[in-house]
């Protein structure tokens, strides 16, 4: 059902590197819980609206001020794996 | 008074009332942990700074100022949840070092009410699991049997409770993680309805379906903490303007009037003989507190499993992404052999920082997404979803609680599960609807195997309306409550 | 312009930063220049656990500019991911909106080469924006301090086809947006970007050709010449035979071409899907409303009410209303003074030149439209004369006086009395007698020396006019 080559293009879109075993055992595992889902597919939904929140909620905005953060930028950096000075560091970026 | 064994509200009560210092209830369960989590692996994390926190409370008690509702109360805190200048790790390699310059709005509540975090606990790797097996920190024990898992998610919140080295934990519960190894484990467990608790500063894993709540060994112990941690917070749109009832002085135990509805979806034969036993049990505590007992039926049980594991794969495949490397968590080390683009650079440091089953279901979720499918899956799970919800609102008309098994069976051995996804993902079966819908539900003590595991029963109520799990989750726990620490620890 | 039998077909995308105090979804800073980071929240850097919440501004200022573009305004609109990886998006992730989008099924008429001409708008939806990558060459550096202000994207239907029409097109929608105080449309610094989509065309099909997407246009001047190299190139390509590839290519204003991103992945896979965070944004129509009655009116409306109400020329009426506060300024002179074609000399004329020179805006014009006014009035009263304006207006710039107050403080009040300019013509003339002869002799050409002479001899103070006619009087004989 799903292919060791759909798990490679999936995964690139996922940024996941697998090793080959892992490939294969995904399709394998995955292909058999797709397999489970087919009776989900058989359900009627003709004009069933898509439920994503699952609780009756009153959405509210918020106002638009500022909320200073205290030393923000060692805040932002703290974590950093590689920086220069208090701007993250990463390889080239290309385009 | 055995303050391992105690309440939380007896021990808030004897550090009030001045019976035991704040700092000894500390030393108590430091001592404890001390002793067992080496085994257990309960915790990743102590709290360095909680001696000196709970010396703060004693201070405070001398002067006789108010130190909340939970003052003096160690409680554990699962690694999902941010805790400022303590390393929150989600049980992932990818996060191992990562310390948050901010707390959740959960930790931030408990403090304010005088709670005391002692220590971050371990779980399945983004809470995605039923064991604590799949935890970069090592697996998590069942108390009750070493051999045995504590069930997962929040496995070690749940362990932590039940071997007395917290008289409460924080878990989260995205399809049963709070419910599931509470039963496993023999302590209260309760997630709240969705949109009670702020989810601001939990690690998150599918937005639509977490929950926060608390872990306990009593059920007015749960209700005092969520008192603590329920209500509005404008830093998550998706928390309810409900205003939060004092729940722990509104338990009732007379049931007369209450209707409970028993799903026949959940009585079906692969319950195990036990766990009927147990829940039977549970059944007949709450009928002769006055309750009655009618059939209903949820005819969308066993899509539930399908449509939660397309629905949060689908989200926690996008709510992962930000785990890059980039500006905070593990990085590849690409000094010996450097990254040849920006994707080598990704892949690299993700597939190295996730573990199987995290990977596992991401690209199960990046697939329901993906273009030609989207319609196929996601969006197909999304309508099933609305048509479960209304179900259960149909079910509701008829009762005020269901009640049913938990799981299926009680807790199994380590390293019995883990290889076969599927069947793991199908023991979900009876505790997925509950986060599906939004409505809570509660994990109550109602019995033992014939191998001495705990096996609880599930007690679910329409939104909004946790009251009534209190209430019967009292009279259940009059009948059936385990008073005493595990032999196994004795 | 033309193309032989080939025809372009044009559609632009406009991002517009909203001047918001915070971000579109956090409580950081959006204000320019920041030390490095420091205009971050643990939200804006996607920190484990965070969670976006709506800024209410943003989303009044969308509305608004969805109903300046005649948009039909959804009542209930959904915020969806767009999920991609890029060291500058933090959360790997982009929140935006997809098919259920704050604005549609708009337009904005323009005003090109004597006619109005309309361009449909698609849809108009808020998103937040990335950070900035800074390459280094061997590395690149990510700063996050732009990572969450509030877009709006515009994007127009494909009715453009003139890089020209692309241009006032454009022109006209960062007018609408500066008039509505939602975008200051700084295209050099980045508050307002235009993408633009070409492709071309034989005359008379109906299918559309392969678009390419054009970015990193800067001026509305680059918007042409880039639209107008694509096109040249297309056609150059398909003419050799040669299929046209759907990319996206970048302008190089220093060697103005369009060339191809190098390194570019293969399409993007965004997996849009409603962000479960955020609950669908419900609008109602009282505040819909209350927002429409906030708009200003819009400056083509006001082009054209200053032609009908106050007879200008087109043109004017274009130079006067690029700008609200210029509009404002005017039309404040206009009223003051009674005289909108006096204003309107004066604003176009002397104050836009020194603005200019200035470099400064309206707002910070040393003269103020009640005393530009003054002086359009004092000029209609004949209590000065246009040439003695000029020098009250240069005074007015530098002192920021009035212009009574300086008229009198110099003693510079036009001689409008005719028994006191005869007695200087009187004068002019006996002093110069054979000049006089010379003129009643056929030299004409001398009357302009009388002139002259009667003007220094009363500083300049004469009326003109008055002048000139008992000049003519007097040479009579």
């Amino acid at each position: 059902m799903i292919s060791e080559a759909e798990v490679s293009r999936v995964a690139l879109l996922a940024r996941l590197s697998l090793s080959a075993d892992e490939t294969k055992k995904l399709a394998e595992q995955l292909s058999q819980v797709l397999k489970h889902f087919e009776h989900v597919s058989k359900i009627k939904t003709d004009g069933i609206e898509p439920l994503v929140t699952p609780t009756d909620i009153e959405e509210f905005w918020r106002e638009d001020k500022v909320v200073p953060v205290a030393h923000a930028s060692e805040a932002a950096m703290q974590n950093a794996p590689e920086a220069v000075g208090n701007l993250f560091k990463v390889p080239p970026v290309v385009g | 008074m055995n303050i391992l064994t105690s309440s939380l509200k007896q021990i808030r009560d004897s550090v009030v009332k001045g019976e035991v210092t704040a700092e000894q209830v500390m030393q108590k369960y430091f001592a404890q942990i001390e002793k067992w989590n080496p085994r257990i692996n309960a915790f990743v994390t102590l709290n360095e700074k909680a001696l000196e926190q709970a010396a703060a409370v004693d201070a405070r008690v001398k002067k006789k100022e108010d130190i909340g509702p939970l003052g003096g109360v160690p409680i554990a805190i699962k690694d999902m949840l941010c805790t400022k200048g303590i390393r929150t790790t989600a049980g992932s390699k990818i996060l191992e070092n990562f310390v948050p310059p901010f707390s959740s709005t959960v930790v931030n509540r408990l403090e304010a009410a005088g709670a005391i975090n002692i220590g971050k606990t371990n779980q399945d790797e983004f809470a995605m699991g039923s064991s604590s097996e799949t935890s970069a920190f090592g697996i998590s024990r069942n108390p009750w049997n070493l051999e045995y898992v504590p069930g997962g998610s929040s496995g070690g919140s749940a362990a932590a409770v039940a071997a007395g080295m917290a008289p409460a934990a924080i878990g989260t519960d995205t399809g049963g993680s709070i419910r599931q190894p509470s039963s496993f484990c023999g302590v209260v467990g309760i997630k709240p309805t969705y949109g009670r608790v702020s989810r601001y500063g939990i690690v998150a894993f599918a937005s639509s379906l977490d929950q926060a709540g608390p872990m306990t060994r009593t059920v007015e112990d749960a209700a005092l903490v969520c008192e603590a941690i329920c209500g509005r917070d404008e830093r998550d749109a998706t928390t309810a303007a409900n205003p939060v009832p004092k729940w722990s002085q509104q338990i009732t135990k007379n049931l007369k009037g209450m209707k409970v509805g028993l799903p026949k979806e959940y009585f079906s034969d692969q319950v195990t003989p036990e766990t009927r036993k147990a829940v039977d049990k549970a059944i007949a505590a709450v009928k002769a507190a006055g309750a009655e007992t009618v059939e209903v039926s949820l005819p969308l049980t066993d899509m539930a499993v399908s449509i939660y594991y397309l629905v949060a794969t689908s989200e926690a495949s996008s709510n992962l992404a930000r785990y890059d490397g980039v500006r905070f968590g593990h990085r590849a080390d690409f000094s010996k052999k450097p990254a040849e683009d920006l994707a080598e650079f990704y892949c690299r440091t993700r597939g190295e920082g996730f573990g199987t089953e995290v990977k596992r279901r991401i690209i199960l979720g990046t697939y329901a997404l993906s273009s030609g499918y989207y319609d196929a899956y996601y969006r197909k799970a999304c309508q099933v979803r609305r048509l479960m919800r209304q179900q259960f609102l149909d079910a509701f008309s008829k009762c005020q609680i269901m009640m049913g098994p938990v799981c299926v069976s009680p807790a199994y051995k380590i390293g019995e599960r883990i290889a076969d996804p599927l069947k793991m993902y199908l023991n979900d079966i009876f505790t997925t609807s509950a986060n599906l819908v939004g409505i809570p539900g509660m994990s109550v003590p109602a019995g033992f195997s014939n191998e001495g595991l705990p096996i609880g029963v599930q007690l679910l109520s329409a939104h909004f309306q946790e009251q009534h799990l209190f209430n019967a989750g009292t009279v259940i726990e009059e009948a059936l409550a385990i008073k005493e620490l595990p032999h196994v620890l004795q | 312009m033309s193309y032989s039998d080939w025809e372009p077909v044009i559609g632009l995308e406009i991002h517009a930063q909203l001047l918001t105090e915070s971000k579109m979804f956090s409580p950081d800073s959006t204000h320019f220049g920041g030390a490095d980071n420091e205009h971050t929240h643990p939200i804006s850097l996607g920190m484990p656990g965070t969670l976006p919440v709506v800024n209410k501004r943003a989303l009044e200022f969308s509305a608004k500019t969805g109903m300046a573009l005649n948009c039909k305004i959804r009542k209930k609109s959904v915020f969806s991911r767009k999920n991609y990886f890029y060291p500058d998006l933090p959360k790997g992730y982009q929140i935006s909106q997809f098919d259920e989008p704050l604005c549609e099924h708009g337009y904005v008429d323009y005003f090109l080469d004597g006619e109005i001409k309309r361009v449909g708008i698609t849809r108009a939806h808020m998103e937040e924006d990335a950070g900035k990558s800074l390459h280094q060459g061997d590395f690149t550096l990510i700063n996050l301090n732009r990572a969450g202000v509030p877009l709006l994207e515009i994007v127009s239907e494909p009715d453009i086809r003139t890089p020209a029409e692309a241009a006032e097109y454009a022109r006209t929608v960062r007018k609408i947006l500066r008039y509505l105080n939602v975008c200051d449309g700084n295209l050099e610094e980045g508050s307002m970007r235009c993408d633009c989509n070409v492709s071309v065309r034989k005359k008379g099909t109906e299918k559309f050709g392969t678009k390419v997407e054009l970015k990193n246009i800067n001026s509305f001047r680059f918007v042409e010449k880039a639209i107008e190299y694509e096109i040249q190139r297309q056609i150059d390509c398909i003419e050799s035979g040669e299929k046209i590839i759907q990319e996206t290519r970048l302008w190089d204003a220093g060697k103005n071409r369009t060339f191809s991103m190098r390194g570019k992945e293969d399409a993007h896979d965004y997996r849009y899907f409603p962000d479960p965070d955020l609950l669908p944004v419900t609008l109602d129509d009282s505040w819909l409303a209350k927002l429409k009655g906030e708009l200003p009116e819009l400056p083509l409306n006001r082009a054209q009410r200053f032609q009908t109400e106050f007879q200008l020329p087109a043109y004017d009426s274009f130079v006067l209303t690029t700008e609200k506060a210029l509009a404002d300024y005017f039309e404040e002179t206009a009223k003051l003074a009674k005289n909108p074609k006096g204003a309107s000399n004066w604003v176009m004329g002397e104050l836009l030149r020194e603005l200019n020179e200035a470099k400064i805006d309206v707002e910070k014009s040393p003269i103020s439209a009640k005393d530009l006014a003054e002086l359009v009035a004092m000029i209609d009263a004949k209590e000065i004369s246009g040439k003695m304006a000029k020098d009250v207006f240069a005074d007015m710039w530098k002192t920021s006086k009035a212009p009574k107050e300086i008229v009198k403080s110099k003693g510079m009040s036009q001689i409008t009395d005719s028994s006191a300019i005869e007695k200087i013509v009187d004068d002019v003339l006996a002093q110069s007698a054979q000049a006089v002869a010379d003129y009643r002799g056929g030299k004409t050409k001398l009357f302009g020396f009388f002139v002259g002479q009667v003007m220094k001899a009363s500083k300049g103070q004469a009326n003109p006019e008055m002048v000139n006619q008992i000049l003519q009087a007097k040479l009579k004989g």
